[in-house]
């Protein structure tokens, strides 16, 4: 019994070591970047066990699905696409009918036991509907699959814009324009494109609510409102600039530790990071991010198919998304917008939905292309 | 369709096109990545020293630590003034939204008066948002417990411990030390901002105000870490205040106590000076108040009360009251008619009961009924035989005679370390002249040989004028406080150097003089009144009315509580006379008559400081003394001087002083 047990375990291990379903640099790259996450989160939080326990939980639990994922084939989960699409937009039709309002914004749907934002499965349900449409058409698309692909988009970002919630809705529409790209759209086509939506924004900022306005106003010049919209614009470029080149030291952030920095467990978690590590840390930390998005990209080169591809590489390339906004923000250079730095924010939905996402990519590396 | 797309899809040039597209993303997520990073450099490099201080003052601020104040002894190191702990309300004004309502709310928690609440909104537009204000001082016990009950109500409010002011000996030395109050928003205009930084009190009044800036020290400060609710979590640095200085009065307790007490009650004052230094050994003025009361806001009541009293007990009357000082003058001028060769000791006048200036009408009266007949000046100073004086006012004349009195120190401040002293009046042309359009007439110099008509002297001019006798004509200003003392060192004596060389050019000038003041006490109208003394006493009363006279006969009434709503009593004095010690001069606003009534007074006091100086002990049975000698009213006492008008106000200039109007003469038979 034990013996046949342990010949099955070492059959297992010989075929991992062998082919294994799990990109060991990726995963590494995530450990590292979950650590400094921890880390990071432990000073922020004033060493608060509870909020460390409840982070780690997740990212067990966020491992776990990516193991879980990392087993289902992509041709799977090209079959599975079109519904979990469709079913992403119907909930996303039921939080605009029924949702739950906090704090002015109509984003979760309330569950009973736990709530959540249906806009988080966009995320990745996007970049495979993208992928997916894209999959069977002669590529570089032409303009009636890149008009099709806009409405793809268009649909869930407009509805998720409209919660209000401008940054997952920029996350979602970015993932889905990432796998266009990657399909091999024309440069001129991207340009006319670019240019078109450079065209837009005037008609944009007209929609926009009055507090995202402000937000930008306070961006443009923080000192105006110093204790009301500038407040956290001032206080994290205080934060990271005194941090100066090689920071104040870990848990000797003194902007977090005595509440001048607000949300500094959440969205401003950075700028805790670059007061106590420095641009040191922060250039560290960036190397491990572009190691992580340049894993994806390399697997995404050596999958099997175009959904594959499409799919890695976009989910790749949004994970920059994350870092250039969360971190543009944390150093006043980009509005204010709810987007976590990944792996190192407080919160479980982000979490879970970016090991999601790599989970993804786990099976995409598993079933990648046969070198011969 | 798809189909038919599928079998002409170029799946190889797909992956290739996919490479370069992955890896010109790459090349431009990395480019994204520098241009964050460019961002940081630029925060964290180039603007580091910008951002490091505004992080710094965002989290240390600099807190004051108020100086504790100086302590006040008596010259044998009695406390008079004491620091002791006590707990205040105060508001950090930028943490709290609704002040009105809080207000509201907190009256009901802690009893607050309007004073509080208005002394609060002063102090509240001067200070900066985030400096704690105080709401209520000295809180009690139970006010304490009821706050820190409801504290979350309250945020931005709390209580903190401070050092008040406590006057052991109360009413004691009300007017001597004074008393400390709320600092006020007239005070922060005048004090200098950052010394008084965390300070709530400051010198009111007495020596607590004159000697305020050695008493008050120097704050310190420490540099605490605040969060961003401005709540302090730590001291990170702390730079010790210095404390300010304690002053050693020259009064020694019981002497001022035993003055005190000699009054029974009976308002009036007393002044006792050293002659060979200028240390004040008692200063006495009765009534008296308790300044505690004052310390951290007297109650509207308790104000009222104080300042609708007949007695007015808040008026130091040692320093500010000027009163006739009637013959309490006459040694002085006798010596400045041997100083300036207008008579020798040997010189006689003939009282008759009247003087008469030659050649005019008017007349003025000896107190005794038909004179003491032929005297010198020794016997004219025993008997205070005015026409000896009047005479020699007469042949002196005005201008010597108020430039004489002048050098003396009548009719100026003595400089005496306390704030508020008032000048008094020394009678002169030049004073006249700014208050009449009539010139000066003899009368007036007449009377102001025996201390009357325009004379005014405060209880202090006239004990520092009889300490500058005593002591040989040596003038001193008076001092109160004989010595400073800083934390943990030996008290170091303030040095009073004379103010001038001594104003007597003869030395037996003063002999005679002194002689004349000794035969006060031995036989004259003080007879009795120092026997038993272990020390011979020099001395001299004075009697002055509070009334104008309104008609030439003899007042008969004898009945002394009468005469006491009428005059006022003085009496000067110094022993041991070989070498003179103590100078002591008492005045009672109702006395009736100065040896008998203010005598004992100065007795008192001396008896006081000999037992404080471990002098000989004077016999018991001497208590009796002064009591049977007032009793006996055939005993001549000082012309009474009247005075035309009440205390501290101004006498109205006579139009005429040789109409009679003005009354001179002695009420005695």
């Amino acid at each position: 019994m034990i013996d046949e047990l342990q010949e099955r375990l070492v059959q297992l291990l010989r075929r991992m070591a062998k082919r294994p379903r799990i990109d060991i640099p990726l995963a590494l790259g995530l450990i590292t970047l979950a650590g400094v996450g921890l880390a990071t989160l432990y000073s922020a939080s004033g060493g608060n066990m509870a909020m460390i326990a409840g982070q780690a939980t997740r990212f067990v639990m966020g491992g776990m699905l990516v193991l879980l994922i990392s087993r289902i084939p992509p041709q799977t989960l090209r079959a599975w696409t079109p519904w979990l699409y469709a079913a992403s937009i119907f909930l996303l039709l039921v939080v605009a009918a029924i949702g739950e309002v906090r704090s002015g914004s109509k984003r979760w749907l309330n569950l009973g036991v736990m709530s959540f934002q249906p806009s988080e499965l966009l995320k990745l349900t996007m970049p495979m509907m993208v992928a997916w449409y894209l999959h069977p058409r002669q590529l570089p698309p032409s303009w009636k699959d890149i008009i099709a692909v806009g409405i793809l988009i268009g649909i869930p970002a407009g509805l998720i814009a409209e919660q209000p919630d401008l940054g997952t809705a920029l996350l979602v529409s970015a993932a889905g324009a990432f796998a266009l790209f990657l399909s091999g759209m024309r440069w001129w086509k991207i340009g006319s494109l670019l240019g078109a939506v450079a065209a837009m924004v005037p008609v944009a900022w007209h929609f926009l609510h009055e507090y995202q306005r402000n937000r930008v106003r306070t961006l443009l010049d923080p000192e105006s409102d110093p204790l009301g919209n500038g407040w956290h614009i001032i206080q994290s470029q205080i934060a990271v600039g005194s941090g100066g080149l090689f920071g104040k030291g870990w848990q000797h952030g003194t902007q977090s530790r005595l509440d001048f920095l607000p949300e500094h467990t959440t969205d401003f978690i950075f700028a805790v990071f670059s007061e106590e590590f420095g641009l040191v840390g922060v250039i560290g930390l960036m190397l491990l991010y572009a190691f992580i998005i340049g894993r994806c990209l390399w697997i995404a080169m050596e999958a099997r198919d175009t959904y594959s591809r499409l799919l890695a590489g976009a989910i790749g390339m949004s994970f920059f998304v994350y870092v250039f906004v969360n971190g543009g923000m944390v150093a006043g250079m980009l509005p204010v917008v709810g987007v976590p730095m990944p792996l190192i924010s407080y919160g479980g939905t982000s979490a879970v939905s970016l090991l999601t996402g790599f989970g993804v990519l786990m099976s995409i590396y598993a079933n990648r292309k046969i070198h011969k | 369709m798809a189909l038919r797309r599928r079998s002409i899809k170029d799946t190889r040039g797909e992956a290739t096109l996919f490479r370069v597209r992955a890896l010109v993303g790459f090349a431009l997520i990395l480019m994204g990545l520098g241009v964050l990073v460019a961002r940081y450099q630029y925060l964290q490099v180039q603007r580091h020293d910008e951002f490091a201080l505004r992080s710094e003052n965002n989290r240390v601020k600099p807190r004051a630590i108020p100086p504790a104040r100086g302590l006040i002894y008596d010259r044998n190191g009695v406390l008079l003034a004491d620091n002791v702990p006590a707990f205040r309300l105060e508001v950090v004004p930028e943490q709290v939204k609704d002040m009105p309502a809080m207000l509201a709310a907190i009256r009901e928690v802690v009893p607050l008066d309007d004073g509080d609440i208005e002394a609060f909104k002063k102090q509240l537009k001067q200070n900066r948002r985030f400096d704690s204000v105080p709401l209520k001082l000295h809180l009690t016990e139970d006010e304490i417990d009821r706050f820190a009950i409801n504290r979350w109500r309250f945020p931005g409010m709390d209580v903190v411990p401070y050092l008040t002011r406590r006057y052991p000996y109360g009413p004691l030395f009300a007017h001597v030390v004074g008393y400390v109050s709320r600092i006020d928003a007239d005070d922060m205009t005048r004090l200098d901002a950052d010394r008084y930084k965390g300070t709530s009190h400051v010198g009111r009044s007495g020596l607590e105000r004159s000697y305020e800036d050695m008493l008050h020290g120097e704050p310190g400060y420490e540099l605490v870490e605040v969060n961003a609710d401005g709540r302090v979590q730590r001291v990170l640095e702390t730079h010790a205040p210095t404390p300010g200085k304690n002053l050693y009065l020259s009064i020694d307790v019981r002497v001022q106590k035993a003055a005190t007490d000699a009054f029974q009650g009976r308002p009036g004052s007393a002044v006792a000076i050293d002659p060979r230094n200028g240390q004040v050994l008692a200063m006495v003025s009765v009534p008296s108040f308790d300044p505690n009361l004052f310390v951290n806001g007297i109650s509207k009541a308790d104000y009222a009360a104080y300042t609708t009293a007949e007695d007015k007990p808040l008026l130091n009357r040692a320093l500010k009251s000027a009163y006739p000082p009637g013959s309490t003058v006459k040694p002085f001028l006798a010596l400045g008619g041997l100083e300036l060769g207008i008579r020798r000791p040997e010189d006689t006048v003939l009282s008759t009961g009247e003087f008469c200036i030659p050649g005019q009408q008017r007349c003025y009266r000896d107190d005794t009924r038909g004179g003491d007949g032929t005297v010198n000046m020794v016997r004219a100073i025993e008997k205070s035989t005015n026409t000896y004086f009047y005479k020699l006012a007469l042949d002196m004349g005005i201008d010597r005679l108020s430039s004489w009195m002048g050098s003396l120190g009548f009719g100026k401040k003595t400089g005496i370390d306390l704030l508020g002293e008032a000048e008094g009046i020394l009678p002169s042309r030049e004073w006249k002249a700014t208050r009449s359009k009539y010139p000066w007439f003899q009368g007036e110099t007449v009377i102001a040989g025996i201390g009357q008509g325009y004379w005014n002297v405060t209880a202090l001019q006239l004990a520092h004028v009889t300490a500058t006798f005593a002591g040989r004509g040596t003038p001193y200003a008076p001092r109160l406080v004989m010595a400073t003392q800083e934390v943990k060192q030996r008290p170091v004596p303030l040095a009073n150097p004379p103010s001038g060389p001594s104003l007597i050019r003869k030395p037996h000038d003063w002999d005679v003089v002194n002689q004349g003041m000794e035969a006060v006490v031995t036989g004259g109208t003080a007879k009795g009144q120092f026997t038993g003394f272990p020390y011979v006493v020099a001395g001299k009363s004075g009697t002055a009315e509070r009334f104008s006279r309104r008609s030439n006969e003899y007042d008969t009434n004898k009945n002394l509580a009468y005469l006491a709503t009428r005059h006022r009593a003085w009496f000067i004095g110094y022993t041991p006379v070989e070498e003179p010690r103590i100078a002591v001069v008492a005045m009672l606003e109702s006395g009736a008559w100065g040896a008998s009534d203010a005598g004992p007074i100065v007795r008192k006091v001396m008896e006081a400081w000999l037992a404080s100086t471990g002098g000989p002990v004077p016999p018991k049975n001497i208590e009796g003394a002064p009591a049977s000698s007032s009793s006996v009213p055939e005993e001549p006492e000082d012309t009474p001087v009247a005075s035309p008008a009440d205390m501290s106000v101004m006498p109205s200039v006579p139009a005429d002083s040789s109409t009679g109007t003005q009354s001179d003469d002695g009420g005695n038979p």
